[in-house]
């Protein structure tokens, strides 16, 4: 059984379809991005993982079961995935140590006597573990984005989530968010991201997925795909993004 | 120049005593109710239903566009014909908190909708409730965003009390007129008036920024 399944998944926005029956599995374990033009509906897809939007057709399952839509059933769902974001969305009136820990604490996850061992952790897996008293008006865009995935990590998820999450960075700031991702992806988490970074695309990711006008157009191994790719429309499209 | 003596009031003190802590009662009631009002106002206005919604930016709109004197006689002096009679402190309160709610209701409306939207989905997909997100996520930042605003208002009130002594509600105002009808020291008994109320203003301005400045201590862009 796939960590993910996505199944014949339809979304539209009034007379406008967004996702047109977009089938897709992610295995415990896959690092899978998603690429595709700007308005193919790759952040649209990923926000139906986690039920930010509702979808109108098909069916999305999560370790196997459907995506409640009860409130406490997707909080239960939410708890286990986490979502980053391209503006990294930190509450700026906590310290670092509380955006990461205000969840574990208020979802009874961990006592407040653990959650600062926890914040520790988790913050030193980003390698910002001297910045816990520190606010997120104080860090630069790289360090808050590092922050927001530490934030996920404390709740332990069992899938990571990531939408454009360095495309709002200097591109300086870049390769420190991306290095966190590898690490986290050496220890075999689980994630889908949606980036341009044709580089992580090709060579940390396990399967490469070319979205296209709400279809998913291609998906298969990375490096197969970026060498040879079957359709005219990915061509075209790393004939633009490739270096 | 005149000859000023203050003298003659000393034998008031009592009154302006009684004056001021009425003004305060008429006050810190009106806030409290209007706060409440004013919670439910921004909460129908932001997801309320669309008749409700209607409802609410109509009393806004009232209040804040007609004299808050007529309001209070409204109270005071036509509600008792339909059977509805307050004394004159009940009026009061009554008149300035409904008054107080529609400027709170708008005032609270604009702080919650100055949070982004991506703040609230950020605490969503943490798994947290609506009330944690609401209460951990939104409020504080909210709160210290239209902070200036609530306070000017509360100051507003606290000068705007004065009118409760059109319907004879003895509050600091209402106890001057009575004094200078005693004393015929108009000129001491107002200054001194003035100067009451001033120092009031001046201690809870005081007092905010003290508040303030201990609670909202994160940093922020600009
Ligand atoms: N809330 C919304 N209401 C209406 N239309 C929307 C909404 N969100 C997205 N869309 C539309 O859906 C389509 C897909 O959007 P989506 O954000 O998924 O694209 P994307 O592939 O992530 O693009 P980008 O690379 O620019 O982020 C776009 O045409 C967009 O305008
Ligand atoms: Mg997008």
């Amino acid at each position: 059984m796939a960590l993910v399944e996505i199944k014949n998944v339809r979304k539209n926005y009034g007379p406008l379809e967004v996702l047109k029956g977009v089938s897709l599995d992610v295995e415990k374990g896959e690092i899978v991005t998603i690429i595709g033009r700007s308005g193919s509906g790759k952040s649209t897809l990923l926000r139906c993982i986690n039920a930010l939007e509702t979808i109108n057709s098909g069916e999305i399952l999560l370790e196997g079961q459907s995506v409640s839509t009860s409130m406490d059933g997707l909080r239960q769902m939410r708890q286990k995935v986490g979502i980053v974001f391209q503006a990294f969305n930190l509450f700026p009136h906590m310290t670092i140590e509380k955006n990461v820990t205000l969840a574990p604490i208020l979802t009874g996850k961990t006592d407040k006597r653990g959650a600062k061992e926890l914040a520790f952790s988790v913050l030193e897996r980003v390698g910002l573990a001297d910045k816990l008293n520190a606010y997120p008006e104080q860090l630069s865009g790289g360090q808050q984005q590092r922050v927001a995935i530490a934030r996920c990590l404390a709740m332990s998820p069992h899938l990571m989530l990531f939408d454009e999450v360095t495309s709002a960075l200097d591109p300086e700031l870049v390769g420190e968010v991306l290095k966190v991702m590898e690490g986290m992806a050496a220890q075999g988490m689980t994630m889908v991201l949606v980036t341009h970074e044709m580089n992580f695309a090709r060579n940390v990711a396990t399967k490469l997925v070319f979205m296209h006008q709400g279809r998913v157009w291609e998906q298969g191994d990375p490096k197969t795909l970026f060498a040879n790719p079957q359709t005219p429309e990915l061509k075209s499209f790393i004939g633009h993004h490739a270096r | 120049m005149p000859n000023f003596n203050f003298r003659p009031l000393w034998r008031y003190e009592d009154q302006f005593i009684d004056g001021v802590l009425t003004t305060l009662l008429l006050t810190v009631s009106a806030t409290a109710i209007g706060l409440v009002i004013g919670i439910i106002g921004a909460v129908v206005l932001r997801s309320g239903p669309k008749s409700a919604r209607i409802g609410v930016r109509a009393y806004i709109e009232i209040i804040r566009n007609t004299p808050a004197l007529l309001q209070i006689f409204i109270i005071f002096f036509v509600l008792p014909t339909i059977g509805l009679k307050f004394s004159p402190i009940q009026a009061s309160i009554v008149a300035l908190s409904i008054y107080f709610g529609a400027y709170a209701s708008e005032i609270l409306r604009s702080g919650l909708s100055s949070i982004p939207p991506s703040q609230i989905e950020a605490g969503l997909c943490l798994g947290l409730t609506r009330w944690q997100v609401l209460s951990r996520i939104v409020l504080p930042p909210a709160i210290r965003n239209i902070y200036p605003s609530i306070t000017s208002q509360f100051v507003l009130l606290l000068l705007g009390t004065s009118i409760a002594s059109q319907v004879s509600a003895d509050e600091l105002f209402h106890a001057a007129g009575f004094i200078d009808s005693r004393t015929y020291r108009s000129f001491e008994v107002y200054a001194l008036t003035c100067g009451i109320y001033f120092t009031l203003v001046v201690f809870f301005k005081i007092v905010f920024a003290l508040v303030g400045r201990a609670v909202f201590r994160w940093p922020t862009r600009r």
